[in-house]
């Protein structure tokens, strides 16, 4: 396809057949096809129907029986059995000049991706009688029997049933952005049709893509009748435009979408949808269409068509009869484009502990160049196997087949990933009863515990960081104010643990890492800023520059989880800045600037710089983070030993069992890892919640409340950012709940977490209050008025000496310690002294205190 | 039942078989009788004939279809002929040409593993194994030449008894028989070593230096039931047809002109896919036995299955028991608790995993370790004792440049190995004392990642380009350093050596001098797998004991004993009831535990003090 727009993208979607249409007996399986499948029992597994390698091998011998489906020309008349079915005429004069059903001025464009056998259907137009197989072949002079050679499709009735839907069908599904412009309630088929007209002054090609709703036998034969119904169809509704190229069937998303893994040898030649990544791309490689051969004698010219990768050479000319002296031109030959793509599993579909498989694709005409390595496919073809061959001198044939697919559409499944939003809402795909159970799990009063408890079960207690981080799993709802100019509003939860060495911190976060499908796990010592966003390499093969990316942008609408948080430099957290709260990424290296989105959402988890927590301190002293970082997580919590015997018993249980029950014992009182996964994978994509009255008004409160706390002391205990936490923290316990609406008991949920979190992480040690300034400023608003006493205490002390312009500064500490009632630690003493010294009142240098005025 | 073959070719006679051979195995003496692939140079082994490999599947293939069923054609007579593929690389058709039109082909399917002799195994394991081995000696000459012309008479029925299953024929009589070669040629060629000729071709060994056949695997059923870097003993039939070999030679003159489809495939590809069959021979799956363990010295079936065994050494256990430990206090200078310690290091295995969590894992950080020689005497002491093991010393110059961690080759389409390629229960040695100051590069960091993700974790993350993908591992990790390692330990223990500074040279070298009997390695050697494949558990009256004494452990000081500890104290009380040869967990043994571990830290307190500064 030369160009996007040729494309009416046919897409419909809906999983099921609409009774209405005649999808499920038009252009799909006519019924004729199953009786063949009955005729010959093994009919389905008839392998290798389609290319023996060589015509010298196959002989011309007793073949009347085979069920050979591609009927192949054999191209030395000579060697023809007269009474073999294979003879319908040169395969030349059937391009060229074949009428094809009033498709005037159109030229067949031969279909690479079908294979060799596009001619069989042609072979049905041909008005001469083609010989069939068994039942019909007494009716075949009829002329209306036309079946395809080896099946008893019915070319007729395939053709009128495919073109019975097309003017029928509605799309009972179709969504209004895909078929922009198009009138819902008309025959969806027709109205792309009438496009082709006006698109075909423009294109070289037209492209029907068609979702199929029924399983395709014989897809090399049916697909081309497709293409002729199609045509005929459209030539009788406009029999005045001229198609430079024929219109072309692509039907896609073949009945079950098959995991690589499951292909067998039943598959082989059957239309296939399998899902993968590209890994490797080969070259372009021109393959040969029609050769054109040119006498050296008398210029007589002649085309033989290239017959599965053979030119039979014409050994005579026809013209003037000498022998062997035609000689092929190279650029007067045809071409057409093919590329090699080679696809791996995805490691989604992987069971553990094996490596995946690859598959090689083979890409024809416009389909060449449309995937990249890296991409996630979908691709819809045929599945082929050919006989590999030790040489062509022996006759021994290595008893394996090669296989691979061709390919006749691709789609790629992360498409929109950088740009577009929820992305994977059609992707992934729930069973009916797999929504029930999730459904049943959900209208469980208790699903908010089960499913804290389910996670990560071997780690003990912490119930509230479980929960924390349950939320942190299902996430806010997205909201864009772009139209207003404020951007996106975060949506995700972002999550910091601190606390003892040894609490499992770590384990908690590798099982979060394990849980979730787009997670990344780095280490803070580890990562560098490069490894955490993006860089750029130069392609060893293409030598393009390519933008690799790292940790963050790869856990785009996932988690990323980022141990030893404290250890990292600084220059890699100041990355998070932006990611943490604008959720996106900007790059300038090497010529590329740009911005990617790191939607993702941060579960760090740090160690206090002493090793060993000091509850005497408050967190950000304990960690020693920027408290603009800080800031920026919704929960903070501490993971400390609580001390107490009771909680000291229950965990020395949970631990012993750990190591003596067994596997089974254990699976049972927890909830499956898998049913977490899908549970939270659909309430990702299907739940996106909106704030009820009530509960916007309890917000209202709550955070009001928050405020009022802190004013009675003279300081402020709650900043915006707070409310924006609670509304997320809200947003997603009404998804735990699968509920379309925020409900007040999310919001005291969501108000409990916050205060759980915040009693844990922003107590003021010293006065026991909670207090958010320690996390948003970095100190305690106590904190802060002590160091103004003491600098006012100390501006008196000096004062009070009188003019002495310089002075020892330990007498200083001493003689404010000597005065002052409460405890001046030397920590205090300095600050005080940097508070004096920004008044310009004195200076410090070393060990002397000058006065300034 | 190639009487009912030949009527129909899906009648099961290949389930049959496989329970012939399945059967045959099971008899007590059948295994030694079979050659192994590990032991018998290739080219004493007669094609197409039973033999066995030890072998770890380091990389799997895509499935392959092959012609289940297939017809030739003779072309003079027409006569048609149904043979199959199965078994079989090449068809076999003589004169006749393959029908690919045939109604009566079958297709098939069948995976291939890439499976290479199981990595780091130490040379007493080949030594013992191939004592047992069956050598194609000149004694069994007679029979065998008697065998092979009645094969000879069978390839003269081929033509007239058509539907004979030629291949497991042969290995039938392979089976009752004895191992074979050709005895001509057995007798003129002299038994060359065989790697000398492979050095064009990477084997892709997980450890450098390594030797041995490596073996194109074909499954024929259940080839999901196995996964990577299993250890499978195959038996199977072994196919080194000449053809195999031509199909790649002949592959670049005429392939692409014949047909452009094939030349698709990078040479790479088609090297590392179709080697030539002498290097790389073909083996023909029937029956795969998973190995739980490759001391030769035990015998192979489960241990539950031969308990006068395990009765036999499960008596002698406390014994053998402590004659390793006064022979590993005397290696360890003297040091009677770090030797405690490494014995119970040597027989920690990972049993079990909950979530992402391993259990029973057991790395042990050796500090204080005097000089480099050391180390490697007590590699090689090491060495002679666990059936396979890998010293890999963290020079800047190997962190940097080492390949740990497997990755994807998309070019060859294979997994390139790496040493972190390991089978299970495989001893891994690093000797940190080589790390001196430097830069680490990317890959130094990334390798060192790995090492402490192949600790913490037990697993190890193989870099498939696009992404990584986790593979669970079972690797004994022991670290020698002078100070503490920098990588994670499950705990450490610093030496204290009982020898002055003054005898060290001497002392070193008379370690070197005292070697054991070789009873007594053997002796060692059993002691040490056996206590690692025991089943144990914790009874409830023990289960509550432990809980109380952690309680009161917290009760007295809440900062000397966490969770971590009672973790570490759980796997220690579990390996010291193992090495003494209880299955259950004993108050001693918790009390032992308790005190070992107590006196281990005591000693790191101690050592802190001295040094002053905090690790």
């Amino acid at each position: 396809m030369s160009s996007p727009t040729s494309t009416p993208g046919g897409c419909k979607r809906g999983r099921n057949t609409n009774p209405a249409t005649p999808s499920s007996e038009g252009p799909t399986s006519p019924p004729s096809q199953r009786r063949r499948g009955q005729d010959s029992s093994t009919g389905d597994l008839m392998p290798m129907p389609t290319s023996p390698a060589t015509d010298i091998l196959s002989p011309a011998a007793p073949q009347d029986t085979s069920l050979f489906s591609s009927p192949r020309p054999s191209v030395q008349p000579n060697e023809v059995d007269m009474s073999s079915p294979l003879m319908y005429g040169t395969p030349s004069s059937r391009v060229e000049g074949t009428p094809r059903s009033g498709v005037r001025g159109t030229p067949a464009r031969q279909r690479p991706d079908l294979g060799s056998v596009r001619k069989a259907p042609q072979v049905d137009l041909h008005s001469e009688p083609p010989s069939t197989d068994g039942a019909v072949a007494s009716e075949s002079n009829a002329g209306q029997r036309l079946v395809i050679w080896g099946t008893d499709v019915n070319v007729a009735t395939c053709k009128e049933k495919f073109q019975r839907f097309l003017q029928r069908f509605i799309d009972p599904t179709s969504n209004e952005d895909e078929n922009a412009g198009l009138d819902l309630n008309e025959p969806l088929y027709m109205q792309k049709l009438e496009e082709v007209v006006y698109l075909s002054v423009l294109n070289s090609a037209v492209v029907i893509l068609l979702y199929i709703f029924c399983k395709i036998f014989f897809p090399q034969e049916v697909i081309p009748t497709f293409d002729m119904a199609v045509n005929e169809l459209f030539f009788e509704r406009f029999p005045d435009s001229i198609l430079e190229f024929q219109i072309q069937v692509r039907p896609y998303n073949a009945l079950k979408t098959r995991n690589m893994r499951s292909l067998n040898p039943e598959d082989i030649d059957q239309l296939i949808t399998i899902s993968g990544m590209v890994i490797r791309t080969s070259q372009l490689i021109p393959e040969m269409q029609e050769a054109f051969f040119q006498c050296q004698v008398c210029a007589y010219s002649t085309r033989v068509e290239v017959d599965r990768g053979r030119i039979a050479e014409p050994a005579v000319c026809r013209h003037c009869n000498t022998t062997h002296s035609l000689a092929l031109v190279h650029n007067r030959s045809v071409f057409s484009d093919k590329q090699m793509v080679k696809i791996q599993e995805s490691p989604e579909d992987m069971p553990a502990g094996q490596t995946p498989h690859t598959t090689i694709v083979y890409a024809h005409n416009d389909l060449v160049d449309k995937v990249q390595p890296g991409d996630r496919i979908n691709i819809t073809g045929i599945y082929r196997a050919v006989p590999m061959r030790v040489s062509p001198i022996q006759s021994n044939v290595k008893s394996v087949y090669k296989t691979h697919i061709d390919a006749i559409h691709f789609r790629k499944t992360d498409e929109k990933r950088l740009h577009g939003v929820d992305d994977d809402a059609d992707q992934k795909l729930f069973t009916e009863d797999r929504v029930q159970t999730l459904k049943e799990l959900a209208a469980k009063p208790d699903v908010y515990e089960r499913l804290s408890s389910a996670l990560a079960p071997s780690i003990y207690e912490h119930e509230d960081i479980k929960k924390g981080i349950l939320l942190q799993l299902f996430g806010g709802s997205r909201k864009d104010f772009t139209q207003t100019g404020r951007g996106n509003f975060r949506a995700e939860v972002n999550i910091l643990l601190c606390g003892d060495p040894g609490t499992s911190k770590s384990q908690l976060l590798q099982y979060v890492f394990n849980l979730v499908p787009r997670g990344q796990y780095t280490s803070g010592k580890g990562s560098s800023a490069v490894g955490l966003t993006a860089y750029v390499m130069k392609d060893p093969e293409t030598r393009q520059l390519v933008l690799q990316t790292g940790a963050l942008v790869l856990s785009d609408n996932g988690i990323c989880c980022i141990d030893e948080f404290d250890k990292m430099s600084d220059s890699t957290r100041s990355v998070l800045h932006e990611v943490m709260e604008q959720q996106t990424l900007s790059i300038a290296k090497a010529g590329i600037i740009c911005q990617l989105n790191a939607r993702t959402a941060v579960l760090a988890a740090a160690n206090p710089i002493e090793s060993q927590w000091n509850p005497k301190k408050t967190t950000i002293e304990n960690i020693q983070l920027p408290h603009t970082l800080l800031s920026r997580f919704d929960l903070i919590f501490l993971m400390l030993d609580p001390q107490d015997e009771a909680y000291d018993r229950r965990l020395a249980h949970h631990l012993v069992s750990l190591y003596y029950q067994s596997e089974e014992q254990m699976e049972e009182e927890f909830l499956d890892m898998a049913v977490l996964r899908d549970y939270i994978a659909y309430a990702r994509t299907y739940i996106n919640p909106r704030l009820s009255e009530e509960a916007s008004q309890a917000l209202i409160e709550a955070y009001v409340d928050m405020r009022k706390i802190g004013s009675g002391r003279g300081m402020v205990s709650a900043y915006p950012r707070q409310l924006e936490s609670l509304i997320r923290l809200a947003e997603a316990h009404a998804k735990v709940r699968f509920s379309e609406k925020v409900e007040t008991i999310d919001v005291e949920e969501a108000k409990r977490l916050h205060r759980e979190a915040l009693k844990q992480s922003a107590t003021d040690p010293r006065t026991g209050f909670v207090d958010i300034a320690i996390l948003t400023t970095g100190m305690s608003a106590t904190a802060r008025k002590r160091k103004e006493e003491a600098a006012q205490a100390l501006k008196k002390l000096i004062q009070a000496k009188g003019k002495t312009p310089a002075m020892k500064y330990h007498q200083l500490l001493d003689d404010l310690r000597g005065q002052s009632e409460t405890a001046i630690t030397k920590e205090l003493f300095d600050e005080a002294l940097r508070a004096l010294a920004d008044e310009d009142y004195l200076t410090v240098t070393g060990k002397t205190v000058r006065l300034l005025a | 039942m190639f009487a009912a073959s030949q009527s129909d070719p899906n009648s099961g006679w290949e389930a049959k078989a496989v329970e012939f051979f399945k059967d045959h195995l099971k008899e007590k003496d059948a295994p030694t009788s079979v050659p192994s692939l590990n032991d018998v140079p290739l080219h004493y082994l007669k094609p197409n004939s039973l033999v066995k490999f030890r072998c770890l599947i380091q990389d799997m293939f895509d499935p392959e279809f092959y012609m289940g069923v297939y017809e030739t054609v003779d072309p003079a007579t027409k006569a048609k002929v149904l043979r199959c593929g199965k078994y079989k690389d090449v068809t076999e058709c003589g004169v006749s040409r393959v029908d690919f039109n045939s109604r009566n082909t079958v297709t098939a399917e069948r995976q291939t593993f890439y499976c290479v002799p199981i990595p780091g195994e130490n040379p007493w394991v080949k030594e013992i194994s191939s004592l047992s081995r069956v050598v194609p000696s000149t004694s069994y000459a007679p029979t065998r030449q008697k065998r092979s012309y009645e094969e000879d008479d069978e390839m003269d029925d081929m033509d007239t008894q058509p539907q004979k299953q030629r291949e497991p024929h042969p290995g039938m009589t392979q089976n009752v028989g004895h191992g074979n070669g050709d005895c001509k040629r057995q007798e003129t060629e002299a038994p060359s070593s065989q790697t000398a000729s492979t050095s064009h071709l990477d084997l892709n060994f997980p450890l450098p230096g390594e030797k041995g056949p490596s073996c194109l695997v074909k499954v024929y059923e259940n080839w999901d039931n196995f996964k990577l870097n299993d250890t499978l003993e195959v038996y199977g039939i072994l196919s080194v047809s000449p053809a195999l070999s031509a199909l790649a030679d002949e592959k670049d003159a005429s392939s692409s002109i014949m047909d452009p489809t094939e030349s698709m495939e990078t040479a790479e590809e088609q090297r590392v896919h179709c080697p030539p069959a002498s290097l790389v021979p073909r083996l023909h799956m029937l029956h795969a036995r998973p190995v739980s363990h490759n001391n030769p010295l035990l015998p192979s079936a489960t241990l539950e299955d031969n308990s006068a065994f395990l009765s036999s050494t499960l008596s002698e256990m406390a014994s053998v028991r402590a004659e390793l430990l006064t022979y590993f206090t005397h290696i360890l200078l003297g040091d009677a608790l770090a030797a405690e310690y490494l014995i119970l290091h040597l027989i920690s295995n990972v049993y079990s995993r909950r979530d992402v969590l391993p259990l029973g894992k057991f790395t042990l950080n050796l500090s204080g370790c005097p000089t480099a020689s050391y180390t490697e005497r007590l590699y090689q002491i090491i060495q002679q004792l666990v059936p396979s093991s890998y010293y890999l010393g963290m020079s800047l110059q190997n962190m940097n440049q080492m390949r740990l961690v497997p990755k994807k080759d998309y070019v060859a389409n294979r997994l390139a190995s790496g040493v972190l390629q390991l089978a299970r229960h495989t001893s891994l040695f690093l000797d940190e004392i080589q790390l001196e100051q430097g830069q680490l590069d990317t890959t130094g960091v990334r390798n060192v990642t790995a090492l402490g993700n192949l600790i913490t974790w037990q697993k190890v993350d193989y870099d498939f380009n696009y992404h990584q993908m986790e593979f669970p591992c079972n690797i004994n990790v022991l670290i020698v350093s002078e100070g503490r390692s920098l990588l994670p330990s499950d705990c450490q223990i610093h030496l204290q050596s009982q020898v002055t500074p003054a005898n060290m040279e001497e002392y070193l070298s008379s370690i070197h001098m005292h070697t054991q009997t070789s009873s007594q390695l053997n002796k060692f050697r059993i002691y040490l797998s056996v206590a690692r494949l025991l089943d144990y558990n914790i009874s409830d009256e023990m289960t509550k004991s432990v809980e109380d004494d952690f309680v009161d452990m917290r009760k007295d000081d809440p900062q000397s004993v966490s969770a971590e500890d009672l973790h570490r104290m759980l796997v220690v009380a579990r390996l010291l009831s193992l090495s003494l040869g209880q299955t259950s967990l004993s108050r001693d043994s918790w009390l032992r535990a308790k005190h070992i571990d107590m006196l281990r830290r005591s000693r790191m307190e101690q050592h802190k003090c001295v040094n002053g500064n905090e690790p």
